[in-house]
């Protein structure tokens, strides 16, 4: 009998089947997971619409994507045009924070799932494995002491003291990684200590900084979007975009990874050189928004956990589901700052705290369905 | 040290147990061959190339491995979790190749209910089962398999053994599972290893040859009888000794 079902088997390798009940409903659970893509892709683009409106000038909801059509298409409108108030309100004062906003949300939320999968930890993301602190203190050394590793020019040297001292966490987690016995709780704790450290250390220089500088650096620290403008946008956006590609690329092999470093070793995975490239293009892609926006915390950790309930934890929708969910759920965050005590702002990483504290809870109590 | 002195060639397709006490370093000797541990002297051969000169790829597309538990993280549904082992013939794209791979498989082990389960939400021989299809779907000419069927019934014990010996002499696969059940492996085997503390090689060969009262009694510490059953050996166990 068992034979026979072996022989079936062997025989039915050879005649592909066009159509089964499983085929079908693993094709219907793909499509899903791209309207997930799509319907974060949707509310992205609508956020950003609600979001240019507001302001002391009023520009109409449709307006803006008239405005930004025209923009792309004809470029500025001449100087003195009725349109060109407009045009300059919506594309170099409204817009760059929203652009900024989608670029990091994405950012943090796609490097939030390679470091959840290469660390084996759901609670792992930039921000409470130190990587952000990291990067934090790179730029306040060179903002407050002008102590840069390269470069005078202020995008550069702001990215590349990002990265280095980013680099700093991802190190002591590797290294304690390779003692034995080490357990992802332990790892998660190494990169709690080194975020105090860091986060420390940036305290200890902004008590000793010249108390002029110190507003815009402190709003920077707690998350901004308006800190930087388009200026950095380019530098942003190519090592993002790099960083996620890559990431993309690596997918596969994420999957492979999260079930355990002897499996993985076993489908052909070097791990420990695996683990060190994600963390690297980690620590590139973080330091180069956090650098730039501050610490936003939450995003990270909290857009793959609820991208994971809709698409499931196959890394190679996750990323592309939860960077899309990062994105709208930073412009979200930023509307609701900006419009929740108007005229006052708060800082999109209060928000993102605020949101994510809740959320997180909720994360918590639906722990034993079917996420981790 | 775990292993000393252990050498053996097993060449030819076929189904081969390895038995031994606990901590005789059966998990560890599998683990060497597919470079999750390094030994720190000898060398492992397959297919007349030193392992330690391959690439941790390069095994992988040769030697397959079940572990005895899947420690799955974020789980995926049973599905993806067994597309997984088509890792080595997979694009980034899932083909129809790679589906119609794992619905014959989910098929053979009678897991297609499954297929769009979440993989934390099963039992444990359930969990093996897609473990197994997820060894199997990697379609490479040797399968390493530990302890298999630690978690499943007597029927479905029965089913993957013989299955594995069926599928080990139609597609000319070496299938090397480790065990506990010596029945089992007396029963169906082509040949048996069996390992004795410490870290050594007591004896390999046709069941018979292996699985004597002498060598159990030896090696486990149990007195017992064994019977001739069809032309195999049959243990019948009799009392622990001191």
């Amino acid at each position: 009998m068992v034979r026979d079902a072996v022989k079936r088997y062997r025989r039915n390798l050879e005649n592909v089947p066009e159509d089964s009940p499983e085929f079908n409903e693993y094709h219907r659970a793909i499509v899903l997971k791209w309207v997930f893509i799509c319907a974060c892709i949707t509310v992205m683009i609508i956020v950003m619409g609600v979001a240019i409106t507001i302001g002391d000038t009023p520009i109409g909801f449709f307006e803006t994507y008239e405005i930004i059509f025209n923009h792309l298409l004809h470029g500025a409108p001449p100087e003195g045009s009725p349109e060109f108030l407009k045009d300059y309100l919506v594309i170099n004062i409204r817009m760059p924070r929203i652009v900024i906003g989608m670029i990091v949300g994405s950012a943090l939320a796609a490097c939030g799932v390679v470091m959840q999968n290469a660390l084996k930890n759901p609670l792992a993301d930039p921000y409470t494995t130190g990587v952000s602190s990291g990067a934090v203190f790179g730029v306040t050394i060179s903002s407050l002491l002008g102590v840069t590793i390269v470069s005078d020019v202020y995008y550069i040297s702001t990215f590349v003291n990002a990265f280095v001292f980013s680099l700093v966490p991802v190190l002591i987690i590797l290294l304690i990684s390779k003692l034995r016995s080490v357990s992802p709780v332990t790892m998660i704790m190494a990169g709690i200590s080194v975020m105090y450290v860091f986060n420390a250390m940036s305290t200890v220089l902004k008590l000793m900084a010249d108390p002029n500088d110190l507003a815009d650096l402190y709003k920077w620290s707690v998350g901004s979007l308006t800190f930087v403008g388009w200026g950095a946008v380019p530098l942003m956006l190519s090592t993002t975009a790099v960083g996620l590609a890559i990431m993309m690329v690596l997918t596969k092999r994420l999957n492979i990874l999260a079930t355990g470093d002897e499996n993985a070793t076993a489908m052909g995975v070097n791990v420990d050189s695996m683990r060190r490239f994600l963390l690297l293009i980690v620590a590139m892609v973080a330091a180069v928004n956090v650098g730039f926006v501050g610490l936003i915390g939450f995003v990270g950790l909290v857009a793959p956990h609820i991208a994971r309930i809709f698409v499931g934890a196959d890394n190679r929708y996750l990323l592309p589901a939860s960077a899309a969910f990062g994105a709208a759920l930073l412009i979200a965050a930023d509307l609701i700052g900006r419009t929740i005590i108007y005229p006052s702002i708060l800082q999109v990483g209060v928000i993102t705290a605020f949101m994510g504290g809740p959320m997180f809870l909720w994360l918590l109590l639906r722990k034993n369905s079917n996420m981790w | 040290m775990v292993l000393d002195d252990v050498s053996f060639t097993l060449d030819g397709p076929g189904l081969v147990c390895i038995i031994g006490p606990n901590g005789v370093g059966k998990s560890t000797l599998m683990k060497c061959l597919i470079k999750i541990n390094k030994p720190t002297g000898g060398d492992l051969r397959i297919n007349d190339r030193s392992v330690s000169e391959m690439s941790i790829k390069d095994v992988s597309k040769v030697v397959g491995y079940v572990p005895p538990f899947s420690d799955d993280l974020f789980s995926m549904t049973v599905m993806d979790t067994i597309l997984i082992g088509r890792h080595n013939h997979q694009k980034w794209r899932t083909s129809k190749k790679d589906l119609a791979m794992v619905h014959n498989v989910m098929e053979l082990l009678d897991i297609g209910d499954l297929a769009m389960q979440q993989f934390s939400k099963l039992s444990a021989g359930q969990h093996q089962r897609v473990a197994l299809a997820r060894g199997l779907v990697e379609e490479t000419e040797i399968l390493l398999l530990d302890e298999p069927t630690s978690n499943l019934d007597v029927r479905h014990q029965v089913f993957v053994i013989e299955m594995l010996r069926a599928l080990a002499e139609a597609d000319d696969k070496l299938v090397l599972m480790i065990s506990h059940d010596l029945n089992l492996a007396a029963k169906y085997a082509h040949k048996v290893i069996l390992m004795e503390y410490p870290g050594k090689l007591r004896a390999i060969g046709d069941p018979a040859e292996v699985i004597t009262e002498e060598n159990i009694r030896d090696v486990y510490g149990v007195e017992c009888e064994v019977v001739n059953h069809g032309g195999r050996p049959h243990v019948i166990l009799g009392s622990a000794l001191k």
